[in-house]
């Protein structure tokens, strides 16, 4: 069993997508909320598969977009100082502040490094101890672990050069802001699978319970998305408002323990802002007083700038499931990957990058 | 060490040195040695190609390859491709100051050694030396001549119609993945081989056996999907793959997983796209297949009349995709 291949198997995916037509009776809103989902679902062409009053959305979880533009322009001032290396994720590169952008800063001779894994700037610290080392920390549970860990064994290890510009944001409060818009109305949610490897099923338990509505926790590959679909659709018929797991080979009920320990050590929760949904209470984490000094915000006492975006850009709407990138002006046009205007274009699992690489226009 | 110096580029003793030790002794051929300021050629019978390419690859040694035989592969596959039979290669170097002489050596047999695989030699070349810093090490150009035996062979996306079918020489990406599995950073512990490889006698077989062959091309960078794209636009035509038919190596598959990328976007360096009618294509399918060059050589797809210039790709599930032209740069994915 590698957990791959099983869950590739066309002649499954074709009886399940089967089935669904005959169950389907009125029309359904799902939100995928994860990124990696969204873009399995196009590279699979799902959507033409699905009966035609299956309405799939896509909700805010690509780390890159749900990131704020003033988040990016502190990035940009930040490498513009004496003495600097930034180190980053990939994604983050390439997305437009309000005058310039990582790339085009590394263009001009910045240091801006791209790494797989935060641990990796700890070396780089130690390999340039005259220069302060500065992490780009974003993402959600599941990088928040492994940043925690650098952070942890910067401190232990006594490395002083090393602190992090931190915006990660966490899911479950995002889902609850979501159910509660009096504007959106989803009948259910493909949890993100990635995530609640982490924080394991019980916070999307309370929350289906409490906001009434059905969720599944599936996998990415084709056989996991059709068949969350339809358990989804089988659900919201019998008007079951909880979580079902069908991720099990990953996905534990009390999540990953060591890697939310690890959270918890370095990390306490406290508001965030959402590219689009603004300040979302309890959506983000903050470091603990014994890890403050890693913090290049209380280290260099840095202010967040203040950031306007482009006024016909729809990120924040798409974000929301509210609009589809199609229904923006800019999409394709005047935004493209090539030019991206918003996040949403930038990142490989942003929906409008989504939907362009894959031909929706 | 012996190393590269600023010396070797200065046109002086040290340069006639480095030309005679290394360049000469690993090209040698008649031509080369006129040892003039231009090199004259024989007349060739036919149509003359040429073509033009810079490596700057990094690492410039990976498994399956190294930047001189990537440097002389690339630009024989362009002439192949065309339906030219490659004939002679330029190289010019541009190296930094301080790279070992005994790198240069291996990189300058490596050349030599692929040239004479596909029996092309290379007639005249080039060496500046800069300052540190101001190249990676080495940056290699070469230029490649050929000429088109064959006057009625005409390779061009006009000839394409409904029906003919899409073949590919072997497995996606393999160059692409062997790369990145080489960069620091990224400790990946797989044994992926670039394909890197002459591609003229393979070319030599299908042309030789089937007169239907509309169109070839070697999908480099921006992969399969984008080379595709290249040759529909403007066509009048569209291309549907068949996802279940893509060769693509586990190892390839897996890796390309893990960075969020797709074997259809991934550079390969000794594999030939070839669009035949579909009366012919299984006759060119066997012919690729036994050149050990396309084993694995597989009919992926075919073209369609719906006048859109569109890359298709139905997946295994019987959904249906565009493929548009890379637009993205190579970086790994964050979750």
């Amino acid at each position: 069993m590698k957990y791959i291949e099983e869950f590739r198997n066309p002649q499954l995916a074709k009886n399940i997508l089967n089935k669904l037509s005959y169950k389907v009776k009125k029309d359904l809103t799902i939100m995928e909320v994860c990124g990696t989902h969204t873009m399995s679902i196009f590279k699979n062409g799902i959507r033409d598969l699905l009966p035609e009053n299956i309405n799939l959305i896509s909700g805010p979880g690509c780390p890159v977009c749900v990131t704020s533009q003033s988040y990016i322009d502190t990035a940009i001032q930040l490498c513009k100082r004496n003495n600097v290396i930034i180190t980053t994720f990939g994604d983050i590169v390439k997305v437009p502040g309000t005058y310039s952008s990582l790339k085009m800063e590394k263009a001009l001779g910045k240091d801006i490094r791209v790494v797989i894994s935060p641990l990796d700037s700890l070396k780089i610290a130690k390999q340039n101890p005259n220069k302060e080392i500065i992490f780009l920390a974003i993402g959600f549970e599941t990088t928040a672990p492994i940043i925690a860990l650098s952070i942890y064994k910067a401190k232990n290890e006594n490395i002083k050069n090393f602190s992090v510009l931190q915006s990660i944001k966490t899911m479950p409060n995002v889902i609850k802001k979501i159910v509660t818009d009096q504007e959106v109305h989803i009948d259910g949610f493909l949890c993100p699978g990635h995530v609640s490897t982490i924080i394991g099923v019980k916070p999307f338990e309370i929350l289906s319970k409490e906001y009434s509505f059905s969720s599944v926790i599936a996998g990415f590959e084709y056989c996991d998305i059709v068949a969350a679909i339809y358990f989804l659709v089988k659900m919201i018929g019998k008007e079951e408002y909880e979580v079902k797991n069908i991720y099990h080979r990953i996905v534990e009920y009390n999540g990953n323990e060591k890697a939310l320990s690890m959270i918890h050590e370095v990390f306490i929760p406290s508001d965030s802002i959402w590219r689009g949904f603004g300040r979302i209470k309890d959506t983000g984490f903050e470091l603990k007083e014994e890890y403050r000094n890693y913090d290049v915000k209380s280290k260099f006492n840095i202010k967040i700038v203040q950031s306007s975006i482009h006024k016909e850009c729809l990120c924040g709407e798409i974000l929301k499931g509210l609009k589809k990138p199609t229904q923006c002006k800019l999409f394709s046009k005047i935004c493209n990957p090539s030019n991206p205007i918003g996040a949403c274009m930038i990142s490989q699992e942003g929906t409008c990058s989504t939907y362009y690489k894959y031909g929706i226009r | 060490m012996n190393v590269i110096t600023l010396s070797h580029g200065s046109g002086g003793e040290t340069t006639h040195k480095l030309i005679k030790d290394i360049f000469y002794k690993h090209f040698e051929n008649d031509i080369l040695l006129q040892q003039n300021d231009s090199s004259i050629l024989q007349k060739l019978d036919g149509k003359i190609a040429v073509t033009t390419d810079s490596f700057v690859i990094k690492p410039i040694f990976f498994p399956g390859g190294d930047i001189g035989k990537l440097s002389i592969c690339g630009t024989i596959n362009d002439l192949a491709v065309s339906g030219a039979k490659p004939m002679y290669i330029t190289v010019g170097f541009i190296i930094e100051e301080g790279l070992d002489i005994n790198i240069l050596e291996k990189i300058v047999s490596s050349m030599a050694k692929t040239a004479k695989q596909a029996n092309v030699k290379i007639i005249a070349g080039d060496t500046k030396v800069v300052e540190k810093g101001s190249v990676d090490r080495i940056f290699i150009n070469t230029t490649g001549i050929g000429f088109v035996k064959d006057e009625e062979l005409y390779l061009c996306a006009n000839n394409i119609k409904k029906g003919d079918k899409i073949i590919i020489s072997g497995t996606l990406g393999d160059h692409g993945m062997c790369i990145m599995s080489q960069r620091k950073g990224l400790d990946f512990d797989v044994d992926i081989k670039s394909d890197c490889n002459v591609l003229n006698r393979l070319v030599d077989d299908l042309l030789n056996i089937s007169k239907e062959v509309k169109m070839m091309r070697d999908p480099t960078r921006g992969g399969l999907a984008t080379t595709l794209n290249e040759i529909i636009e403007g066509s009048h035509k569209s291309i549907v793959l068949n996802e279940e038919d893509l060769p693509v190596k586990e190892e390839v598959m897996s890796m390309c997983e893990m960075l969020g990328l797709d074997p259809l976007y991934v550079a390969n360096e000794g594999k030939v796209v070839v669009i035949v009618s579909r009366e012919d294509a299984y006759k060119v399918l066997e012919a690729m297949k036994r050149n050990p060059l396309g084993k694995d050589s597989a009919i992926i797809g075919e073209v369609i009349d719906d006048n859109k210039n569109k890359v298709y790709l139905k997946t295994e599930i019987g959904g249906t995709r565009i493929l548009n032209m890379y637009t993205e740069d190579l970086l790994p994915r964050i979750c």
